[in-house]
């Protein structure tokens, strides 16, 4: 016979609130568990669907997740030249916030080579870009239809294709549009700004006295080429031909000056470190606040238990109950109580996880661990309640 | 007389509640023997120090001075014998019976009894086999699932009588196990402890305030302040 099973059964409404109570607690620390590993998650994904070895960003920048990176397009060609590498591809990479339907869609938008790679991992409905201009393809997470248009810049954009779930660092849905198209939105100045500019440089060369009006008008052109040329990119990533040496290449491409080239591990660290610790620490503390407020509510109801069972605990030891009758009372209440709020919380999770607005990961080994920990919790938390149980004496079970 | 006749032996017994000025001597002197079957009661004004009697020789609260031999076991000798499992026995050789049943909320009739059993290292099919018995023997047998709060005062008292043979001890102390329950139910209870007195050859001390409910005792002790002032041999 059990007796904790019978005090349980017999004061069940109470200990199932208190379970769902902690149910809903530990829920909320295994969401933040996957939440964390969900930025992990989030924060590689371009790294991880972009399958490059390296990526070339502007000097003296942590490149183009970390900060602005800006280099020329062409610098690709000579990329391509450096032996060992298989493959240079150009990506452009901005954050773009608009009304849609009364309400802000944030999405991250890539531009990329459609002749080299970077583009959509996956087409899971429509088709990829074809086009040169004017098409996108849309991650699951924009929740757009294929057909749907939108206006980017100064031009409209028409879905043709919805991709996976591909997000930017910070977990904006992600968007893929040609190169050229992505550089337009980036950096092309609408009509009136470039008549501006043209009739600002215009007037300027016009005050130089010693040139012809033929060479200025030359000037004029070349000068307005120049500012209004839209061939900059964010990075350029490139894939090495079997038995390439990382190493080797990467020193060849610094020694050029103005540019950086990353390996996928020092962007690895750039993504994690730099960007996620401070979410990390804040998920983490979080998650040792709400477990502390698990073990003292654990505690306070192992304890006030124990104190409404003083008199059957003074009778148990009065005829004649061993220590651990009592303590394993006690004990397994902790941990029964502590083991289904587990299963409560990790039912929860499992059936609310995909609705989340941001990606959680839950990975076996946290939820393990947690399950540890609860443990462990559990035992400590009902320490308060044994000790008071073992001091109860005997005596009082007699009179009233 | 043999030593081992004896199921409790008390000689000189003392018990001193707190020390220096507020010590308070609640049994003083105590010399007695009682013998197996026997039925005693301890009749007293409240304070006299009835309950101290019994618990001290119940191995629930260490006499001061003096002895305390239980079914031939020394078991106190100024002072606790030292290296005794007080709690073993307690399960073993005693059965206690309270004023209030003292059954545990959370477990019905059957386990009730059965808690006794199991701790003393019956299997939980002997001890249901037993505790069953018991109850049944007890005109309890249509009780046994009831909770204590779904059984009358005398039902939940007879539980507890249940509960205290349930391990067959030598000596059964029962402080005012009629002093919640009506007169009829009293009696019962009473008519019930001197049947199993006989039956089952346990000493039985039973504590009282009412001299009604000694009717049939073998021996009466009167105690006040502490001491066992008068002893009626029936
Ligand atoms: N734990 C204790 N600490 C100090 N004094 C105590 C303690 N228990 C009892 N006493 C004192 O010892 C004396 C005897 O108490 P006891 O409980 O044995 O009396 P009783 O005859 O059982 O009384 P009642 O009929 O009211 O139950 C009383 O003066 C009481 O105040
Ligand atoms: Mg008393």
């Amino acid at each position: 016979m059990n007796l904790a099973i019978r005090d349980i059964r017999y004061h069940r409404g109470r200990f199932i609130l208190t379970s769902i109570g902690l149910g809903l607690l530990l829920g909320v620390v295994m969401s933040m568990g996957g939440i964390y590993r969900g930025l992990f998650a989030d924060a590689l994904t371009i790294l991880n669907i972009t399958k490059a070895d390296i990526w070339v960003v502007q000097q003296d920048t942590n490149g183009p997740f970390a900060e602005n990176s800006r280099i020329p397009e062409d610098i690709k060609y000579r990329i391509k030249a450096v032996p060992g590498v298989a493959e240079a591809s150009p990506l452009s990479f901005q954050t773009i916030q608009i009304d849609r339907m009364g309400k802000p869609l944030r999405f991250f938008l890539i531009g990329y080579d459609l002749n080299g790679f970077g583009g959509p991992p996956v087409i899971m409905a429509g088709r990829n870009i074809r086009q040169k201009h004017y098409e996108m393809v849309v991650a699951k997470g924009m929740k757009m239809e294929i057909g749907e248009k939108i206006r980017l810049g100064l031009h409209e954009y028409t879905v043709v294709g919805i991709t996976g779930k591909v997000v930017s660092s910070s977990g904006d849905p992600a968007a893929f549009v040609s190169l050229s198209d992505a550089q337009d939105i980036q950096f092309k100045k609408d009509n009136d700004a470039i008549r501006n500019d043209r009739e600002r440089i215009g007037a300027n060369l016009a005050g130089i006295q010693s040139l012809s009006p033929v060479q200025a008008k030359f000037l004029q052109k070349n000068i307005s080429g120049i500012t209004e040329s839209t061939h900059t990119v964010n990075t350029v990533v490139a894939r090495l031909a079997p038995g390439a040496n990382l190493n080797e290449i990467q020193e060849r491409i610094r020694r050029w000056n103005h540019f950086k080239p990353l390996s996928v591990e020092e962007q690895t660290k750039i993504l994690t470190k730099g960007m996620i610790e401070k979410a990390r620490m804040q998920l983490g503390l979080f998650r040792i606040i709400l477990l502390v407020i698990s073990a003292v509510i654990i505690s306070l109801i192992i304890y006030t238990s124990t104190l409404d069972k003083i008199k059957v605990i003074a009778t148990l030891k009065l005829i004649g109950s061993q220590n651990r009758v009592i303590v394993g009372m006690i004990l397994q209440q902790s941990l029964l109580m502590g083991v289904i709020a587990y299963g409560i919380g990790y039912v929860l999770i499992l059936s609310t996880y995909e609705k989340f607005p941001r990606r959680i990961v839950l990975e076996p080994f946290d939820l393990q661990m947690l399950f540890v920990i609860v443990v462990a919790i559990c035992m400590i938390a009902s320490f308060v309640g044994i000790r008071k149980a073992l001091k109860v004496e005997p005596a009082e079970a007699l009179g009233g | 007389m043999d030593k081992s006749m004896y199921a409790i032996e008390v000689d000189k017994l003392t018990k001193i509640y707190g020390k220096g000025e507020t010590a308070v001597t609640a049994i003083a002197d105590a010399t007695f023997q009682i013998k197996p079957g026997e039925l005693v009661a301890i009749l007293g004004p409240s304070g006299s120090g009835k309950t101290t009697l019994l618990t001290s020789i119940g191995l629930i609260n260490e006499p001061t001075h003096g002895k305390v031999v239980i079914d031939g076991a020394m078991v106190a000798d100024e002072g606790w014998t030292p290296g005794l499992d007080l709690k073993r026995l307690r399960r073993e050789k005693l059965g206690f019976i309270f004023q209030h049943h003292n059954l545990i909320p959370f477990l019905n009739a059957l386990e009730n009894v059965m808690v006794a059993l199991e701790i003393n290292h019956l299997s939980g099919a002997e001890a249901k086999n037993r505790a069953t018995e018991l109850l049944i023997s007890l005109k309890l047998g249509h009780r046994l699932n009831n909770y204590p709060t779904a059984l009358s005062g005398g039902e939940a008292q007879r539980v507890a009588i249940a509960r205290a043979l349930a391990n067959k001890p030598k000596v059964i102390l029962a402080d005012e196990p009629t002093a919640a329950l009506d007169t009829e139910n009293g009696k019962n209870v009473m008519d019930l402890l001197k049947k199993l007195a006989v039956e089952n050859h346990s000493a039985i001390l039973v504590v009282t305030h009412d001299h009604r409910m000694v009717e049939g005792f073998d021996r009466i002790f009167q105690v006040s302040d502490g001491r066992i002032t008068s002893e009626v041999c029936n």
